[in-house]
């Protein structure tokens, strides 16, 4: 831990108010640790009697922001000296998002980053939508396909794989170059080297969610009361997204090691995958959205939340299409909900880096940094 | 809204862990309960807000507990705390009931932190609350509210109305309007006067005005007043508070544990004058934290500054404030507004008499002073390897020991001897029978839960009667 008064206190300086607030915050509850049973945040500080930005970028997204510590906290406001943690991490968290971006100019499009995105999808869907129609002659586009290779009619398989390849490829590149720079910039190469074990550990608290557990009891999801219903509700939309995945790496290998072309038939597995994996989606994005609704608005950092909202909905929408693809691929309206289904994919894509969904990125990131420090600090 | 047609079984007052506890071990005994916490939401719960365990015998370990501790341990504990000033009957049953209580406390919601896990040290002794008190105070209210129990915040009682050791009605404000509040029992469990300055005034005079208080500013002390004027028999010397050193920047109220300074065994205290006053090594700190308030509160402007170098800092916990902090003890005198050449003789003179010794924060070591008055008895180093780090120190006033008697079903005494018709109290406000002087960690939440659940119930068997 930096020890050297004078360079912290020009850094603090230069600092944003986010990341004073919660240096402010975090000295409180280091000399309280009241909270130490309800995550892994508060155990992390305790090993810490300063914090430099790299200390508090690390804790933010350590932070997964399950509440429990505001509504326990008896310093939280009306408090003179009102501590709200999950509001002013969920802040820094948004913070590092934007100064990790790749490429730096795109830093900006955190800044109304609802906006951006719920503009970004609606454009990127329209510019697909518009290009099938004005490339695919109306009696292809309205016509009733079946029998494999139908969507291929409609938008050819090497047009598919080329912007779905591009985007995804960009998106991924762009979310590990961000993971880079974090690892660095935040210091976590010197809490110790990425072992196994650590790594297994970091692996299992992201998928079981353990920091969401709130010691036992679950969160404070919408007020005061304790349930496991954004812990369920983000293993839905997660697992539901990695089902997804599972169905076009199905398809894709399907499509090249035996030549069997799309649609599959609704029992394949592909489709199973797909259409289990798009319900679950919906439930979870659709629930997610429902549950920042009727949240508790004070340990909430308001102006992230269109963000929040943008992403979700577009996940929600994802899924949908795809759904409602499945449903209808038989009929004449499979070109353009085709269209709208591939518009709305390549449009999350590109946004992956540029969104909220990178928050699994770097909470993945500080979760393995907890791990090799809670390791070293027992020894 | 408060509907003054209604008549309760039960009228509880306070908001605390007691009060929650006698409202709903009243309401599982069927009673009709209200409850009138003179706070408002955000800071209900008293000083249970600002509590963190609760000490509790048991003969073997559990899931929030290591080891044992049996009754006889727990007893000679609170013996030596006490220096006898205790009553043993109720005393022992308190011990005894903690055992029953944690488990029915957990029954009603709250959650405790599970044995080696984080910095319990105290894990053997006591059941830590999962997030502290305020989650307990949480917990609690919810399961009041879902069993039934009439909730009032902003509900202030400042009149109890006493004929003949039999209570008949309340005199309150709630929500701004005065209102009487009738009931067939009444459970006072609302603290004590620690939070009200002109009569603490009354035993230590302007002095007072420099004491801070570390909990709730709602511990007024009017409900004690009433009872006490009412013919209620006192216990507990009224003259007597906890008091412990905490940061002199603290809030006047609320600041709670966090305030807390731990470095005092391994620097040097120095009054306004620059001074030392107190040997203070005389014990490990758990032991002697509790009496630092007392002799901040005698020093001139009841201030003082415990001073410390580089070895000494990371071995207390993290302060609230930040440190005060100079490379020199002639510019941290500066800083701290002292007089230099003072400080800087006091602590020549000081690191002059050290001997040295091997050193062990953890345990009562060789490091002493010699010729020194007064002297420095453990954890003794010179001050002498910049830079030095100063925190000034105020009282900060916990709790009052003066209360009303009751007995083993919690119910009051009057002065004449006999007990009260349908009078029970239950948490700080009695705790005086049990706890004549001193303190001993989570002591204060075992007599709020086992007498709180005895209240309610004696009072409900009472309406019913």
């Amino acid at each position: 831990m930096p020890d050297d008064l004078s360079r912290i206190a020009a850094q603090a300086a230069a600092e944003t108010e986010a990341l004073r607030e919660a240096r402010r915050s975090f000295e409180i509850c280091n000399a309280c640790r009241y909270c130490e049973g309800y995550c892994a945040v508060f155990p992390a500080m305790g090993l810490r009697r300063e914090f430099d930005k790299g200390d508090l970028t690390h804790l933010a997204n350590l932070c997964h922001g399950c509440k429990g510590c505001y509504y326990a906290c008896q310093y939280a406001p009306p408090h003179p000296f009102a501590v709200n943690l999950p509001k002013v991490l969920a802040e820094v968290r948004a913070e590092s998002y934007a100064e990790h971006a790749w490429p730096r100019p795109l830093a900006r499009l955190f800044e109304r980053n609802g906006t951006v995105v719920a503009l970004a999808a609606a454009l990127v869907t329209a510019l697909l939508m518009l290009g099938v129609k004005l490339f695919t002659s109306p009696e292809v586009l309205y016509g009733v396909h079946t029998g494999e290779g139908a969507f291929y009619r409609v938008i050819s398989h090497g047009t598919m794989v080329l912007l779905g390849g591009v985007t995804f490829g960009f998106g991924v590149l762009a979310m590990a170059v961000g993971a880079v720079r974090y690892w660095r910039a935040t210091g976590s190469a010197r809490a110790g080297r990425i072992a196994p074990a650590p790594l297994a550990e970091a692996a299992h608290d992201a998928l079981t969610l353990r920091n969401l557990d709130g010691g036992g009891h679950g969160c404070n999801d919408r007020d005061g009361d304790f349930t496991q219903v954004k812990r369920r509700l983000h293993h839905a939309l997660f697992y539901g997204f990695l089902l997804c995945f599972a169905a076009t790496s199905l398809g894709t290998l399907y499509h090249y090691g035996f030549g069997w072309q799309a649609p599959y038939g609704y029992l394949s597995l592909p489709s199973l995958f797909g259409t289990s994996g798009g319900i679950l989606m919906c439930i979870g994005a659709g629930g997610l959205v429902w549950l920042k609704i009727v949240q508790d608005p004070e340990p909430v950092a308001r102006r992230l939340l269109g963000g929040e909202y943008a992403l979700l909905i577009l996940l929600f929408l994802v899924a949908a299409s795809g759904l409602v693809l499945t449903a209808f691929r038989g009929t004449s309206a499979m070109g353009m909900l085709l269209a709208l289904h591939i518009g709305l994919v390549l449009a999350l894509f590109l946004l992956l880096p540029y969104s909220k969904f990178v928050h699994g990125i770097y909470r993945s990131l500080a979760l393995l940094r907890n791990a090799i420090e809670m390791r070293r600090a027992q020894r | 809204m408060f509907d003054a047609s209604r008549r309760f079984d039960v009228l509880v007052v306070g908001g605390g862990n007691a009060a929650l506890c006698a409202a709903i071990s009243a309401r599982e005994a069927g009673a009709s309960v209200i409850l009138l916490e003179s706070a408002p939401k955000a800071f209900r719960g008293g000083n249970s807000r600002h509590t963190r365990n609760l000490r509790t015998m048991h003969e073997a370990p559990t899931d929030i507990l290591t080891g044992s501790y049996l009754e006889d341990e727990y007893w000679d504990d609170l013996l030596r705390v006490t220096g006898g000033r205790t009553d043993e009957t109720l005393a022992r049953m308190v011990i005894r009931e903690t055992k029953r209580v944690v488990p029915w406390l957990a029954k009603q919601g709250v959650a405790f932190q599970p044995a080696l896990t984080g910095t319990l040290s105290l894990s053997r002794t006591n059941a830590f609350f999962l997030g502290g008190g305020k989650a307990l105070v949480n917990a609690l209210y919810r399961t009041a509210e879902r069993a039934g129990v009439e909730i009032h915040y902003h509900a202030e009682v400042h009149r109890i109305r006493i004929e003949d050791g039999m209570f008949t009605a309340a005199e309150a404000t709630i929500g701004g309007f005065p209102e009487i509040v009738r009931a067939r029992t009444l459970v006072a469990a609302s603290g004590g006067f620690q939070a009200n300055i002109g009569w603490l005034k009354e035993y230590w005079g302007e002095a007072a005005e420099n004491f801070l208080i570390r909990g709730t500013p709602y511990a007024q002390g009017k409900v004690l007043r009433t009872l006490l004027d009412g013919g209620c028999a006192p216990v507990g010397d009224p003259t007597q508070c906890h008091a412990v050193a905490i940061d002199g920047r603290a809030p006047k109220f609320d600041g709670g544990l966090a305030t807390r300074l731990d470095c005092i065994p391994f620097g040097i205290v120095v009054n306004r004058e620059a001074r030392r006053f107190y040997d203070e090594g005389e014990d490990v700190w758990p032991k002697r934290y509790a009496i630092w308030g007392r002799l901040v509160a005698q020093q001139p402007g009841q201030i003082a500054y415990a001073i410390v170098d580089r070895k000494a800092e990371e071995l207390f916990l993290p302060s609230v404030y930040p440190p005060i902090r100079a490379d020199s003890i002639g510019e941290l005198a500066q800083k701290l507004e002292l007089d230099a050449a003072t400080l800087e003789a006091t602590v020549r003179d000081f690191n002059a008499a050290c001997r040295p010794g091997p050193f062990d924060p953890q345990a009562l070591d060789g490091c002493r002073t010699e010729g020194l008055d007064p002297p420095k008895t453990h954890w003794a180093r010179p001050l002498d390897t910049p830079r030095f780090t100063a925190f000034p120190l105020r009282p900060g006033i916990t709790f009052t020991y003066l209360g009303v008697k009751v007995d083993e079903t919690a119910r009051i005494r009057m002065q004449e001897g006999k007990p009260a018709a349908n009078l029970f109290a239950a948490g700080e406000i009695m705790s005086g029978s049990i706890l004549g002087q001193g303190y001993l960690a989570g002591f204060g939440m075992a007599i709020g839960s086992v007498f709180g659940t005895i209240a309610g119930r004696s009072a409900a068997r009472t309406a019913r009667n």
